[in-house]
C-alpha cells in the first residue's frame, strides 16, 4: 500500500501533495502550534546568521589585513586578554540563550499539555506499520492511515508491539517516541485540512524506511462521516467481491509486509501464490488454498514459510468471514 | 622561555632518532616509546578513517536516487550501523588522544615519555584486540542495530551485535587506560619551570579529555555488562518482554556517549589553539579563559546527556533541566570560538595548510556550534530529533570539528613526526576540496531535516530526491579533497622531499626543541621552562602592553 521498494515510495500512492522541494521555504504547517515553533525557528535562525556574519566577518577581516608580509614577518599585536571584552562576550551570548531557553521552554509546555476536551485515538507501532484505533467509532482500526478533524486537539497514546518506534508528523512539527511496554503522548490541533505523511524516525529495523503513513486533516463537520466511511468494511452493493477484498487489503495494511508483484518484502509475496505449494519451516510442504490463506491471516504463526520468521500479527477479530472471503478472492485474483 | 641553541640538529648530529633507535617488527610491537605508539595509532586511526569513509560513501550512493536500487535494505541498515561505529570507537575517540596525545604529550612537558610507559602498550593493545573484534561484525554480517545499539531493537538481533558491544566493552578500557595514563602525566611529568598556566593549550585540553574518559567510560562498561547479563543469563534490565525499561538503556548510554562527544571534540579546541597561535605569530587570545572553558566543558557534559532523550517520553520536567543544562554547556564553547577569532587580530598570519585547517574549522565549528541551538530550544528539538538536521549538526561538529582539526594537526607536526615536509601545493588543493565538499554534503541536510527527512532511511520521498542528490556529489568532492590530502602527507615518504628542521614553524613550546624526528629519549637535557608557550619573538612588546 505504501512503497514499492524496487519504484521507491510513489507519492501517488502514498496520496500525499509534495511538501516543499525548496531548501529555503519553510514546510507547510498544519497545527495550531507549528506556527509558533516555526516563529522560535525563524528568530533562532536570524540569531545564528547575526551571530556567524560578525564573527566569520572579524575573521575574514583579520585573515586579509594581518596576513604575513611577503619578506619576514610584521610586529604581532601584544595582546593577550581583555577583561572586559571575555564579560561581554560571555554575558551577551548568555542572556541571548537565556531567552531562547524561556521560549522554547513555554513553547513546550503547552505542546505537551493536551486540552482536556481533546479526541482520544490511540496509536500502536510494530514493525512496519501504525495501527490506528478509535475508542468511541465501532470498527474504527485503521494502518498507516490517521483521520483528524480541522480545530477539535486530538490526543494520540502511543505504544508499541515490538521495538521502539517514533511516530513523526513534519507538518505538525511533532514526534514521540512509541515504546514498547509503556504509554506516551502527543497531542495537536490541526488547521489545514490536507493529507500529510507520517514517518517512523527511530530506526527500528530492516524495513524502517517504508514506514510511512498519512494523516488526513478534514473538516470538522466531514470528520465523523470520513471515519465511518473508512471504519467501514461491508462489501457495496455492486461491489465485487474481489474489490471488496481489496479494500480489506487496504485495510489490514497488508502491503506493509507483502508485494503482490514478487518482490520479497518482510513477508512472501503473493503473487500467483493461490493453487502453488509452500515450503514450510519445518520442511514439509502445504497447498496454498482458502483454509491455508484464512488460518495465515487468524492464526499467522502456525504454518511460517520457509525462508521467513514467525512475527506477522494475528488479524482475529480485525475481519469478518465476508470479509475474510473477500481478502481470499482478492489474492486468488492476483496472479 | 629560556634562550636555546637556535637548532638542537645541531647538538648531537650522530644520535638516531626513536625510528633508527631500535630495529626489527619485535622492536614495534612490544615499545614502550610513547612516539612509536603514537605513530601506530596514527596508521590506524587513518586506516579505520578510510574504511568507514568508504562505507559513507556507499551510503550517499544508494541516496542517489528515492528508491532502494544500489545497496539491498539490510546492506544499507548495515552500512550506517558500521560507519557510525567504526568512525566513533575506533578512530574518532582515540584519534587525537591516542595518535597526536602520546606523541606530544611527552614532548610538550618536556618528559621522557609518559608515566606508565607499560600500560600505555597495554592500552594500544587492547585497542587493537577491539578493533578486530568490531571488523569481524563485518565478516559475521548483521550488525544493524545502529551505532548506539538501542534495546530491545539489540537485544532481538543476532551474534553480530554480541560481538559488536564486547568490541565496544574492551576499547573502553583502552580509553580508560590512556586517560588515567595521560592524567598522571600532566600531574607528575612537567618539566621543572612549567606551571599550570604555562601548559601548551594542547596538554589542557587532552587533560581535561582524559579527566571525561576515566569518569565516563566505566558507565559504557557497565551498561554492556548489563546487556549480556541480560541476553545470556534472562535477567530482564532493558527488555520490556521481561519486564525491562528500554529507555533506561538510553540514559546509561548517553550517560557515557554524550561526555564522549566532548572526548571527540576537545582535544580538537587543543590543537586549534596550538595551528592558530604558531602560524598567526601571536600570543593566544584569553589563554585563561579557553583553558578552564575545557573544564567547564568537561565538567557540563556529564549533565547533558538528556537531550537525546527529548522525545523518548521522559517527563516535560526532566526534558526542561536538561535543554537548560545544554544551553549552558554553550557559553564556554562560544568564549573559545570568540577567544580564536580574536587570536588572529594583530597577527603575521602565514598561509600554510595546516593554517588552512585552523582557519577553517573556525567557519565549520561555528555553525556545527549555532545549529546546536536549534536542538538545544525544546520546543523546536521536537520537530528536528532524529531528522537530517541532526545529521548534519552533528557532522558538523565532529567532522567539521575534529576531523578537520585532526587533519590539521597532522599537517602541523607532520614535519616533527616524520622529519620532512608534506607537498605544500596538494595540501592546499585537499584543503580546498575539503571545505567546499563537506559544506556542500552536509550544509544540504541542515534543510532536508528541516522539511522532515528521517535518519536512517534508504528510500525516501521524492521531494527530498534533489537535495539527496547535491550532498551526495558534495560527498565525493569531500572523499577526493581527503585523499589528496593523504597524497599530499604521504609525499613526505619521497627520497626528495625537504628535510625539517628541529622547530621549522619558529614555535616556542618544547616538542620544537628537540630534533625532527626526536631522538628516543626525547631531549638530552630537561629543558627548563621559563615563560609562556605563545611567547613568539615577532610580539611586539615596544612599551604597549595589556
Amino acid at each position: 500500500m505504501i512503497l514499492n521498494l524496487l519504484l521507491g515510495p510513489d507519492p501517488a500512492l502514498l496520496g500525499t501533495p509534495p511538501m516543499s522541494e525548496s531548501p529555503f521555504s519553510l514546510l507547510p504547517a498544519a497545527s495550531t502550534n507549528a506556527q509558533e515553533i516555526d516563529d522560535v525557528y525563524i528568530f533562532i535562525t536570524a540569531l545564528c546568521v547575526i551571530s556567524f556574519v560578525i564573527l566569520m566577518g572579524a575573521q575574514i577581516y583579520f585573515m586579509v589585513k594581518y596576513k604575513k608580509p611577503k619578506a619576514g614577518h610584521r610586529k604581532t599585536s601584544p595582546l593577550t586578554h581583555s577583561g572586559k571584552l571575555e564579560f561581554w562576550w560571555s554575558f551577551i551570548p548568555a542572556v541571548l540563550l537565556l531567552i531562547l531557553f524561556g521560549w522554547g521552554e513555554t513553547l513546550y509546555m503547552k505542546m505537551m499539555s493536551p486540552p482536556d476536551d481533546a479526541i482520544s485515538i490511540r496509536v500502536t507501532g510494530q514493525k512496519w506499520f501504525w495501527t490506528v484505533e478509535y475508542p468511541d467509532t465501532a470498527g474504527a482500526i485503521l494502518t498507516d492511515e490517521l483521520i483528524v478533524p480541522v480545530g477539535i486537539p486530538v490526543r494520540l497514546t502511543l505504544t508499541s508491539n515490538d521495538v521502539i518506534h517514533s511516530f513523526f508528523i513534519p507538518v505538525f512539527r511533532l514526534k514521540k517516541d512509541a515504546v514498547p511496554g509503556r504509554y506516551t503522548n502527543m497531542w495537536f490541533e490541526a488547521t489545514t485540512p490536507g493529507v500529510y505523511p507520517i514517518f517512523c524516525a527511530e530506526y527500528c529495523g530492516e524495513q524502517h524506511s517504508s514506514m510511512i503513513g498519512k494523516v488526513h486533516v478534514v473538516p470538522r463537520e466531514e470528520y465523523q462521516a470520513k471515519l465511518d466511511e473508512a471504519a467501514r468494511l461491508v462489501q457495496d452493493e455492486g461491489e465485487s467481491m474481489v474489490d471488496f477484498g481489496k479494500r480489506v487489503w487496504d485495510r489490514g495494511g497488508c502491503a506493509s509486509c507483502h508485494s503482490l508483484d514478487g518482490t520479497t518484502k518482510t513477508g512472501p509475496s503473493l503473487k500467483g501464490k493461490y493453487g502453488a505449494d509452500e515450503t514450510l519451516i519445518d520442511g514439509s510442504t502445504v497447498a496454498v488454498d482458502d483454509n491455508y490463506i484464512r488460518e495465515s491471516i487468524l492464526e499467522p504463526n502456525a504454518k511460517v514459510v520457509q525462508g521467513f520468521t514467525p512475527q506477522m500479527p494475528s488479524f482475529a477479530g480485525r475481519f469478518d468471514d465476508k470479509a475474510l472471503a473477500g481478502l481470499i478472492e482478492f489474492i486468488k485474483s492476483n496472479k | 622561555m629560556s634562550e636555546q641553541p637556535a637548532s638542537y640538529d645541531l647538538e648531537n648530529p650522530s644520535e638516531p632518532n626513536f625510528y633508527k633507535a631500535q630495529k626489527g617488527l619485535k622492536s614495534w610491537l612490544f615499545t614502550v616509546d610513547h612516539k612509536r605508539l603514537g605513530v601506530m595509532y596514527l596508521a590506524s586511526v587513518i586506516l579505520f578513517f578510510f574504511v568507514a569513509g568508504f562505507l559513507a560513501i556507499a551510503l550517499r550512493t544508494e541516496l542517489l536516487t528515492p528508491a532502494q536500487d544500489f545497496v539491498s535494505a539490510s546492506t544499507y541498515n548495515q552500512l550506517f550501523t558500521l560507519h557510525g561505529a567504526i568512525m566513533t570507537f575506533l578512530f574518532i575517540i582515540p584519534a587525537t588522544p591516542g595518535a597526536l596525545g602520546n606523541f606530544l604529550l611527552p614532548l610538550m612537558l618536556g618528559a621522557k615519555d609518559v608515566a606508565f610507559p607499560r600500560l600505555n602498550l597495554l592500552s594500544f593493545w587492547i585497542y587493537s584486540a577491539a578493533a578486530v573484534m568490531l571488523l569481524c561484525t563485518l565478516l559475521l554480517g548483521g550488525l544493524d542495530t545502529g551505532w548506539t545499539f538501542y534495546t530491545p531493537y539489540s537485544t532481538a538481533t543476532g551474534t553480530a551485535a554480541g560481538l559488536a558491544a564486547l568490541g565496544v566493552f574492551v576499547a573502553g578500557f583502552s580509553s580508560i587506560l590512556t586517560g588515567l595514563n595521560f592524567v598522571v602525566t600532566v600531574h607528575r611529568m612537567r618539566a621543572p619551570g612549567q606551571t599550570w598556566d604555562r601548559m601548551p593549550l594542547f596538554v589542557w585540553a587532552i587533560y581535561a579529555t582524559a579527566v571525561i574518559q576515566i569518569l565516563a567510560t566505566p558507565v559504557l562498561a557497565i551498561t554492556v555488562l548489563l546487556v549480556f547479563i541480560e541476553r545470556f543469563l534472562g535477567i530482564g534490565i532493558f527488555d520490556p518482554a521481561m519486564g525491562g525499561d528500554p529507555v533506561l538503556f538510553q540514559h546509561f548510554f548517553w550517560f557515557y556517549s554524550h561526555p564522549a562527544v566532548y572526548i571527540m571534540i576537545l582535544p580538537g579546541f587543543g590543537i586549534i589553539s596550538e595551528i592558530l597561535t604558531v602560524h598567526s605569530r601571536k600570543h593566544v587570545f584569553g589563554y585563561k579563559a579557553i583553558a578552564l572553558s575545557s573544564v567547564a566543558i568537561a565538567i557540563i557534559s556529564f549533565l547533558v546527556w538528556g537531550h537525546h532523550l527529548f522525545v523518548s517520553g521522559q517527563s516535560e520536567l526532566v526534558g526542561v533541566i536538561f535543554s537548560f543544562l545544554t544551553f549552558a554547556v554553550a557559553v564556554p564553547t562560544a568564549i573559545k570560538v570568540f577567544s580564536w577569532v580574536a587570536t588572529l587580530y594583530g597577527g603575521s598570519i602565514v598561509y600554510n595548510t595546516p593554517m588552512w585547517y585552523g582557519l577553517m574549522f573556525l567557519w565549520t565549528f561555528t555553525i556545527g556550534g549555532v545549529t546546536g541551538l536549534y536542538l538545544s530550544t525544546i520546543a523546536t528539538d521536537v520537530h528536528l530529533h532524529d531528522t537530517y538536521f541532526v545529521v548534519a549538526h552533528f557532522h558538523y561538529v565532529m567532522m567539521g570539528g575534529l576531523v578537520i582539526a585532526f587533519i590539521g594537526g597532522v599537517y602541523h607536526w607532520w614535519p616533527k613526526i616524520t622529519g620532512r615536509f608534506y607537498h605544500e601545493a596538494s595540501g592546499k588543493l585537499g584543503a580546498l576540496l575539503v571545505f567546499i565538499g563537506f559544506n556542500i554534503t552536509f550544509g544540504t541536510q541542515f534543510f532536508l531535516g528541516h522539511q522532515g527527512m528521517p535518519r536512517r532511511y534508504f528510500a525516501y520521498l521524492p521531494e527530498y530526491t534533489t537535495m539527496h542528490q547535491v550532498s551526495t556529489i558534495g560527498s565525493y568532492v569531500l572523499a577526493l579533497g581527503l585523499v589528496i590530502a593523504g597524497i599530499s602527507l604521504a609525499m613526505a615518504f619521497r627520497k626528495s622531499a625537504p628535510k625539517a628542521s628541529s622547530n621549522p614553524w619558529g614555535a616556542v613550546s618544547l616538542e620544537w626543541k628537540t630534533s625532527s624526528p626526536p631522538i628516543e629519549h626525547n631531549f638530552h637535557d630537561t629543558p627548563h621552562v621559563t615563560g609562556s608557550p605563545y611567547d613568539f619573538p615577532e610580539i611586539d612588546k615596544s612599551g604597549r602592553t595589556h
